[in-house]
């Protein structure tokens, strides 16, 4: 086996990371805010009242901002996995590339073509034709996430697909395993909501900015009460989500929860306390501080009171003998690959079910070369995989807790904003409309901690329990990801920059009303915002 | 013939299909981009060139996106090895291409002549770079790259990326598809700007189209030359999709035309490419650019298919490694996978193509100065 570089591979583990990342700073909003604005179009469609026109075509243009970057970061999205992922492509791609291809057929396809009409077209169509083109972009984004949910649900849990020895790779068998996986379905409900939680505070915070400076107040206070109740609704959803998240977790991937939860060792329900704050430590394997509740782990996790959640330690004791049995595995995989002998087909199939871990244990083969390890070193190559199973305790533990307890902040001040704002007394309570202001980058930090705790958490996988992600990277040259990394950290720069001037810009000069009243007759506003209505 | 070899073929067909939608729709895009400095001489024309393809470029855009998608899908082991082969060429077509999407969202929402004047050398470059890249992508495939592969389908790279940067048949590929590129999108400004875009537009068009055509024909001489590959076994076309074993390929000088002296019939597709190129130009000068901009895909479906028939069955040779080149028999998806994705590509497509017609439709006619700098939802 050729040897594999770990600096390359922690560039192209950053590079992707910080992409994705990225990418996911625009994605929310876009999912939340299409429909946003489909609902303020359906309600000027249905009511003929021209302020719910000027709210669309307000949020609109704010939504056109943020889509713009979404669209560029997603098509560095689709080029990554080849670029840097080969080994990862070629394993994988059979299944995981149909839902990214069904994506551009079903979805961005649909998403892109209407967007152009959504900002061209409000002269050229028809009211409800308008309306329909908005929803279709709606419904494409969302679509969108589907889809690509679909795709990183089969990374987590791997069915629908089996290995064949004869391709060497994973082949997909089943459409219905992988479209109607649990898995996807819930990733897919809990992603899109906290997308609209996230477009709910964006809509809320600006407009709590234009009701504290007394500007726009019609447009902003309509605006402001439209995001309370979709944004308390969807945080409900997002946390009653997660929850089924953190269960499938329990359920499929041990090694996840475990870290997710700082638990070392298997719990002796029910007295088993959820660790509200600790500093877990990777290195020593033990928590050095802990907050605990006592009693609600069990039933958190498990949702009944007697069955344990398996710690860190006695997984890895687990994964001991299936390191053993993938390295016969990937021995016997080899020798078929070159004799094409029944034999070994035999011997590989009974070990088949741990070949990754047969993979895992290349790093600490000698040569890395599993399928060449001598007698007398077995035992020592084996203990030094084992710890190899376990993702980075430290930073899955705490991006969840951080994830959570937004969300349950989320979840309050939506509340209390959807409250005051049935009442009309929101301009009494500033308080109120300046902590909305300042939340509106919360719900996007929430997702940004909810993908480190997904991805991080099923670290060293990129198919969980089949491929390690060293081994899935392209076999690049330092070189290289210096260059794609130092090109990517200079343009993203130059986008954020861009993007939060824009959005200021546009933000601060507010709507144009054709609605109610111009309160504002800017120099510039003139120059952009031409007359037609 | 087998149902998995029969699939194998079918989606070659549809790679070739989306490369020729890829050239001829994003094509278009990156030749106005490409051509904006020169059809616009001030701000509002260059506004008015950029509103012609505003409601549409995203979704032409998504070809390329299928592109990546579709290849991922059917041909899984292609896309790993391909993108990483290139990996810096890529890179270097990703960092432009990103460019593209916020240069028209943000580039008329800033007063600043500078903020502008920036936005504009990036379509530049968003135009001409990723067209180049591809178009030498091409280049670089014909001529075959260094890769192997491991026992665990690993691949690993044999070359360093300058050769693939710095060839002059790859340059030649490049600017072709470059060329083609501006033909398309002069076209499409004709179709729907007034003067003086629209003089500009027909002059560069049809500068694009015989450039290409003179490029093209030399590089079918320059390709006679080059070795090219063979297959010199195989061990059955629905054979499990492994480029370890059931094939052996040889190189062999002149080996690209191998196909055409066994299929004559073949030398159509050449000839094909050039008289579009040819006729568009002319039909641009004729002034007929909705005819011209039709002849287009032509030039592209000869282009991509006088290749495609060159190099068949091989998808990307390996010059280090011939018996691993990755072909058509060794370099699929699964036979579930195919067969998946082509019932969900034969409910899309045509979904796709009337809906986009429908949009192109609902925003036919010309776009003057005057409206694109008193619309504001324009860019
Ligand atoms: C506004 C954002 C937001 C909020 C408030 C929450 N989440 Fe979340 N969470 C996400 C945004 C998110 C996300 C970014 O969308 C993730 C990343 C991967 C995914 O599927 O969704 C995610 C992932 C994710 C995962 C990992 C799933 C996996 O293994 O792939 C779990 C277990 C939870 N969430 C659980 C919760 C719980 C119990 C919450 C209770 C408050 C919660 N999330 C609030
Ligand atoms: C857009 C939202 C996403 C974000 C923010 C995100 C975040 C991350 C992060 C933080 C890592 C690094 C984990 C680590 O190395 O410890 C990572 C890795 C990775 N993720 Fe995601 N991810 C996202 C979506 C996806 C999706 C949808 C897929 C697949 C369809 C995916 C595939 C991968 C792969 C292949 C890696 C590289 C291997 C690895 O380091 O695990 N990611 N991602
Ligand atoms: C890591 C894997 C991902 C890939 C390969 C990917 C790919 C892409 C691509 C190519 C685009 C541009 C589409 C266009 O031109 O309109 C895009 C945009 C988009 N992506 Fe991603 N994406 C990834 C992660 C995600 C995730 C996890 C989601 C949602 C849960 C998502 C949702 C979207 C949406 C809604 C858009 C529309 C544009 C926008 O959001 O501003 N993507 N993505």
């Amino acid at each position: 086996m050729d040897f594999i570089n770990p600096q390359v591979v922690d560039l192209s583990r950053l590079q992707f990371a910080l992409t994705a990342l990225y990418h996911f700073m625009f994605v929310p909003l876009t999912l939340g805010l299409t429909f946003m604005l489909a609902a303020m179009e359906t309600v000027y469609v249905v009511t003929g009242r021209k302020i719910y026109r000027d709210m669309a075509q307000f949020w609109g243009k704010l939504f056109g901002i943020n889509f713009a970057i979404g669209v560029a970061t997603g098509l560095t999205m689709e080029f990554e996995f080849g670029t840097n992922w080969s080994m990862y492509s070629h394993f994988f791609g059979d299944m995981f590339g149909t839902p990214l291809a069904i994506e551009g057929l079903m979805a961005f396809f649909m998403e892109s073509t209407f967007v152009g009409l959504m900002f061209f077209g409000w002269d050229r169509l028809s009211k409800p034709g308008h309306l329909a083109i908005t929803y279709l972009v709606a419904l494409g984004s969302n679509l969108s996430a589907l889809w690509i949910l679909i795709a990183n649900a089969g990374m987590n849990v791997p069915e629908g697909a089996h290995f064949d020895a004869d391709t060497m790779r994973m082949q997909f068998d089943s459409f219905v395993h992988v479209v109607f996986s649990q898995d996807a379905q819930a990733k897919f409900v809990h992603t899109s909501v906290a997308g609209y939680v996230a477009a709910s505070m964006f809509v809320m915070g600006i407009s709590a900015f234009y009701l504290l400076r007394g500007q726009h107040r019609e447009l902003a206070a309509r605006s402001f009460r439209m995001a309370a109740l979709f944004g308390i609704i969807s945080s409900v959803a997002v946390i009653t989500l997660g929850d089924v998240l953190g269960r499938m977790d329990y359920e499929k991937q041990p090694t996840k929860i475990a870290a997710i939860e700082g638990l070392w060792h298997t719990t002796k329900p029910p007295y088993e306390p959820w660790i509200l704050a600790a500093l877990p430590d990777d290195e020593k394997q033990v928590n050095h501080f802990e907050i605990n509740i006592p009693y609600v782990l069990t039933p958190l996790i498990t949702h009944s009171f007697n069955q344990p959640v398996i710690g860190m330690y006695e997984l890895e004791e687990q994964a001991g003998p299936r390191i053993r049995s993938g390295i016969i595995a990937l021995t016997a995989l080899r020798r078929y690959g070159e004799t094409h002998d029944k034999a070994d087909l035999n011997l590989f199939n009974a070990h088949q079910d741990d070949m990754g871990f047969g993979f895992l244990a290349t790093r600490h083969a000698p040569n890395q070369d599993v399928t060449n390890i001598p007698a007398d070193q077995l035992d020592a190559v084996v203990k030094q995989t084992q710890p190899d199973i376990l993702p980075n305790v430290f930073v899955t533990f705490w991006s969840f807790r951080f994830m959570v307890f937004l969300g349950g902040y989320f979840f309050a001040i939506f509340a209390v904003a959807a409250l005051l704002s049935l009442k009309n007394r929101l301009e009494a309570n500033p308080w109120l409309l300046k902590a909305t202001m300042w939340s509106i980058p919360l719900p996007i930090l929430a997702t940004e901690f909810g993908w480190i705790t997904a991805e991080a958490g099923r670290q060293p996988w990129t198919v969980f329990n089949k491929l390690p992600t060293f081994l899935s990277a392209s076999g690049h040259s330092t070189g290289y990801m210096v260059f794609s990394l130092a090109g990517f950290a200079l343009l993203y720069s130059v986008f954020i920059a861009a993007e939060l001037y824009l959005m200021f810009r546009f933000a601060r000069l507010g709507p144009e009303e054709h609605g109610t009243h111009h309160d504002e007759t800017d120099a510039l506003l003139s120059h952009f915002h031409g007359s037609h209505a | 013939m087998e149902t998995y070899a029969l699939l194998k073929l079918i989606w070659t067909g549809i790679l070739g299909v989306l490369f020729i939608g890829l050239g001829t729709m994003v094509g278009m895009d990156m030749g106005v981009g490409t051509l904006l400095r020169f059809v616009g001489r001030n701000d509002g024309e260059r506004r008015t060139a950029l509103n012609i393809i505003g409601p549409h470029w995203d979704g032409n855009q998504v070809w390329f996106i299928l592109g990546g998608g579709a290849i991922f899908a059917a041909f899984p082991t292609l896309y790993g090895t391909s993108f990483s082969v290139f990996y810096v060429v890529m890179i270097l077509l990703l960092f432009s291409m990103i460019l593209r999407p916020v240069a028209f969202e943000y580039r008329s929402k800033a007063d600043s002549r500078h903020w502008r004047a920036s936005w504009d050398v990036t379509f530049l470059i968003s135009g001409f770079v990723p067209m180049f890249v591809y178009g030498a992508a091409f280049g670089n495939i014909l001529e075959g790259v260094g890769y192997h592969f491991t026992w665990t389908g690993q691949y690993v790279q044999d070359e360093s990326f300058l050769s693939y940067l710095i060839n002059p048949f790859a340059i030649l590929c490049g600017l072709m598809s470059v060329a083609l590129s501006v033909q398309q999108g002069g076209a499409m400004l004709m179709l729907r700007s007034e003067n003086p875009i629209y003089g500009r537009a027909r002059a560069y068009g049809s500068l694009g189209g015989f450039v290409a055509a003179a490029l093209f024909v030399i590089g079918g001489f320059w390709i006679a030359h080059v070795p090219g590959f063979v297959l010199t076994s195989l061990s059955d076309p629905a054979m499990p999709a492994n480029p370890l074993h059931g094939q052996t390929a040889a190189i062999r000088p002149g080996a690209w035309l191998g196909n055409y002296y066994a299929h004559p019939v073949l030398w159509l597709l050449p000839v094909l490419g050039t008289v579009c190129m040819v006729g568009e130009a002319l039909l641009l000068r004729a002034n007929r650019p909705a005819l011209g901009w039709w002849l287009g895909v032509g030039a592209w479906a000869g282009t991509i298919t006088t290749v495609g028939a060159a190099m068949f069955p091989f998808l990307m040779p390996s010059t280090t490694a011939p018996d691993q080149s990755i072909t058509v028999w060794n370099g699929t998806g699964s036979l579930y996978g195919l067969s998946c994705m082509l019932v969900v590509a034969v409910i899309f497509v045509p979904i796709i193509l009337s809906y986009t017609s429908w949009c192109y439709h609902v925003m036919r006619g010309r776009v003057r100065v005057q409206d694109v700098m008193n619309d504001s939802h324009s860019y």
